[in-house]
């Protein structure tokens, strides 16, 4: 991906016979999967777990018995990864539904244990929530590397957009004003690494790397000077407004997440169709993608390799730049130091995880997102797993993406390469 | 760093002629070496490398540059300073005489309180004060330099095999809970309590680091995504881990661990007032092994060849793996005894931020450095200084201590831009050999 690791890319690429890439990964989850089964079902307790359909313990709910709900959708989770290893075909409809059986088992189990319930409207919402800025954050690096500059300043394009969001909010009253600011502010620090990257050939990663911490610190710093005394005249953005579609907001589970969102989440989702249709489906996405694998080709036939680079980065600044205004003003109202805390560096696990593509950015987003919301929700239940390592969840997942135990990953061909005429 | 200000032979510049010089003269017989006409002095040589893009002038300039962006910033950021502004078409002397008035304080206090304030030199003269308190501020900055080399050898030893450590603050951070752990758990003596703790700190870095190394050469894993995802874990896992009973101070209703045992705590080395412990030695002497790994040792040319050509280097019968691996667990290894040395010298106990930064700025010290090891102490000092200068600032002249981030950044982004600061400053190429050539080639 950089060209600072040059080639020391030990050769997997080209599994023969029957052992195909989708194979071992179908393996692979089938081995945690009995593990995970006969652990989750052993463990649980006969008590239901209860899972209510909307946002508050009341109202329609279901129950599972913990034992059978954890055997069961354990088998199916089973079942799915062999379906991947004997087929060895449709690998993201397989490797989702084992993941989705195994979660519903590990839940069944942790649930019953406690004799708690969910609320899996709750659950869904603040997976969107969370989803929220790794969509912005990860679209914005698909958008970078497919055109080859490798973007590791997403987390400083997020802060920027953050601090500029809550500064023009306040000052403006307008949060449609706001929103334009935090994408100019993501702009701002996608201009940087654009000019260092492609005018001044700085390494693209050395170039996130401290693009981030410039950006850390110049926020951290006007934070302190300017808002941090006079909260009111400059740190006091208004909030998103809640836009609730008429009767698709009431469909249980998925309702309250999908259509009673704000002018951003159903950005976030227009932004994912859209990147993906303009990607694979128009000159620009061709002339992109082909900037992205061989930028001397694409330079043959008359692409301005350089021009297409600067336009992508700055794009991707702007979409990465409204993601930060989440932080500002919808999470909470105001800028805080640091208020992404890495969400940027989860953002491009998920860009990875993905596979460079807008929709798988976009799925592993939500997992992501679940992983964080659903700690959050067994800490409150207080489960027998500690809060610390579901959260380390999403983390872990990547590691094993990239080490190509789940999935094959392959970055476009020319990530991080400069692009030199001659 | 090394490599400043002095070329290393009169190598011929393009605009005139090349220096006549007999085959076989004895410069180095002995014996005052005998100048010829068309020769170069000493003096001409400084002064052509002076005004031309060298690492040392580029560096120097970078410095500069980063703090007029501070300076900038810190008029922005001022109230007062930035009314006056509104007055600057009525009163333009006394806008520019309050903003240069401002700068000059804040700056100044800083460099009060990164090196010496002349006033505490002057009444310790007249027998006023003690010596440490002339001697506090160089303590602070030795004492904030030495985690930062430690953390900027660990990043600066991989990129010279090809290898991107961002994960030095996680590394870090598996050192702190070793080393906090042997602290907590274990009343010794000294002789063997602190070595064993800097060892346990220096053994979980270097696995940890490790870790990255084998799954990099079992699977190609990139080491970047790889590290970034292990600072989380780390982080996480610490959260968990000082929670835990035997761990965990029960006296305490935040999460803080027990203190750590005085005898595994690193010795003062000045003086007892003086924060200044072993800490900076050990940096010292990690750089020194460093260099001389890189330069000496077979090791260090191994992974030096990895780093210019992994298929070269395979091809004359390295083991390309084996050197990626041991290079990631050594680099763990140099970050586990920087968080080993937060938590046995200044923190003395664990918290979510036992280690701050370290890591993070390690990324910009090895860079300011130039991934030398002895260019990663000198940039380790610079950093510390800054980060205790920002201190006093924030104290004295009432400047937030985030500008220092800013001015740090700066200066790497300068420093990694060497075309950027010669096209400022239009710089003449220089006739050593183009500056930083190690960044650019990366």
């Amino acid at each position: 991906m950089s060209s600072t690791s040059t080639t020391i890319d030990v050769a997997l690429d080209v599994p023969t016979g029957y052992w195909t890439r989708e194979r071992k990964t179908g393996a692979v989850l089938a081995v945690i999967a009995v593990l995970g089964t006969i652990l989750f079902t052993v463990r649980a307790s006969g008590a239901p777990a209860k899972f209510f359909l909307g946002e508050t313990v009341s109202g329609a709910s279901f129950a599972i018995n913990g034992v059978a709900g954890a055997l069961v959708f354990g088998l199916l989770s089973v079942a799915a990864a062999l379906a991947l290893l004997v087929t060895g075909k449709r690998y993201g409809l397989w490797v989702s539904l084992a993941l989705l059986c195994f979660i519903i088992s590990a839940m069944c189990w942790l649930v019953s244990a406690r004799e708690g319930s969910v609320a899996l409207g709750t659950l869904s919402a603040v997976t969107i929530a969370a989803a929220l800025p790794l969509i912005f954050g990860s679209l914005s690096g698909v958008l970078c590397e497919r055109t080859g500059v490798v973007n590791v300043a997403i987390e400083g394009q997020l802060l920027t957009g953050a601090f500029l969001a809550a500064l023009v909010g306040t000052v403006t009253g307008n949060w449609f004003a706001a929103l334009i600011g935090a994408a100019i502010g993501g702009a701002l620090i996608s201009a940087l690494l654009a000019v260092l990257s492609i005018r001044y050939l700085v390494d693209q990663v050395v170039a996130g790397i401290v693009l981030n911490a410039f950006a850390l610190g110049l926020t951290g710093y006007l934070y302190e000077q300017l808002m941090q005394k006079n909260q009111g005249q400059f740190n006091d953005p208004p909030r998103l407004p809640v836009w609730k579609i008429p009767g698709l907001s009431e469909i249980p589970v998925i309702g309250p997440a999908l259509f009673r969102g704000t002018f951003l989440t159903y950005l976030a989702f227009i932004f994912v169709i859209v990147v993906t249709v303009a990607l694979f489906r128009t000159r620009w996405g061709l002339r992109t993608r082909a900037v992205g694998e061989h930028p001397a080709a694409a330079d043959t036939v008359g692409v301005r390799v350089l021009g297409l680079r600067y336009t992508n980065v700055l794009l991707a600044g702007l979409v990465a730049g409204l993601g930060g205004a989440y932080f500002s003003m919808m999470a909470t109202t105001g800028f805080t130091k640091n208020v992404t805390g890495g969400a940027g560096f989860i953002a491009l696990a998920a860009m990875i995880f993905g596979r460079w593509h807008p929709v798988g950015a976009f799925l592993a987003a939500l997992f992501f997102g679940f992983a964080g919301g659903l700690s959050t929700l067994l800490q409150i239940l207080g489960t027998e797993i500690p809060r610390e390592f579901i959260a380390m969840l999403p983390y872990v997942a990547t590691i094993l993406a990239v080490a190509g135990l789940v999935g094959r990953v392959r970055a476009p061909a020319a990530d991080g390469k400069p692009y030199v005429k001659g | 760093m090394t490599s400043a200000g002095e070329p290393e032979g009169a190598a011929p510049s393009p605009d005139k002629s090349p220096p006549r010089r007999e085959e076989g003269r004895p410069y180095l017989t002995g014996g005052k070496p005998e100048r010829h006409r068309g020769d170069k002095t000493f003096w001409q040589r400084f002064r052509e490398e002076l005004y031309a893009d060298n690492t040392f002038t580029v560096t120097a300039l970078a410095v500069v540059l980063a703090l007029a962006v501070g300076a900038v910033l810190m008029v922005l950021g001022d109230e007062a300073v930035r009314q006056q502004w509104a007055y600057f078409f009525y009163q333009p002397l006394q806008t520019l005489q309050a903003s240069w008035d401002f700068i000059a304080k804040a700056y100044s206090d800083m460099f009060k309180g990164a090196i010496v304030n002349p006033d505490t030199l002057n009444r310790w003269f007249w027998g006023m004060t003690t010596w440490q308190q002339v001697l506090r501020p160089i303590s602070e900055t030795l004492t904030n330099a030495a985690p930062l080399i430690l953390t900027g050898l660990a990043v600066a030893i991989p990129f010279r095999a090809g290898l991107f450590n961002i994960g030095a603050q996680g590394q870090a951070i598996m050192g702190a809970i070793g080393a906090g752990t042997i602290g907590i758990l274990l009343d010794l003596p000294a002789i063997i309590a602190l070595p064993l703790a800097l060892i346990v700190g220096i053994v979980f870095g270097g696995l940890w680091g490790g870790v990255v190394g084998v799954l990099k050469a079992k699977t190609g894993a990139h080491e970047v995504i790889v590290t970034i995802m292990l600072n989380y874990i780390a982080a996480l896992f610490l959260g968990w881990y000082i929670l835990q009973p035997g761990i965990k101070d029960p006296a305490r209703t935040d999460a803080i661990s027990k203190e750590v045992y005085g005898s595994s705590l690193l010795p003062k080395i000045f003086d007892p007032s003086l924060r200044v412990s072993l800490s900076i030695i050990l940096a010292l002497l990690a750089a020194w092994a460093m260099a001389w790994l890189l330069n000496r040792g077979r090791f260090g040319f191994e992974l030096r060849a990895v780093g210019y050509n992994p298929n070269a280097a395979s091809t004359a019968g390295m083991k390309v793996g084996a050197t990626v691996s041991v290079t990631m667990a050594l680099a763990g290894a140099l970050a586990g005894l920087g968080g080993a040395t937060m938590v046995l010298g200044t923190a003395q106990v664990l918290t979510n931020g036992v280690v701050g930064q370290i890591g993070f700025n390690g990324i910009l010290v090895a860079l300011l450095g130039r991934v030398k090891p002895w260019g990663v102490a000198a940039a380790g000092l610079l950093f510390g200084a800054l980060q205790s200068g920002g201190q006093a600032m924030q104290t004295f002249a009432g400047v937030s201590n985030e500008l220092v981030t800013v001015i740090q950044s700066m200066i790497v982004i300068f420093v990694a831009a060497p075309m950027l600061v010669k096209s400022i400053f239009r710089l003449r190429k220089s006739p050593s050999e183009a500056a930083s050539a190690v960044l650019a080639k990366g």
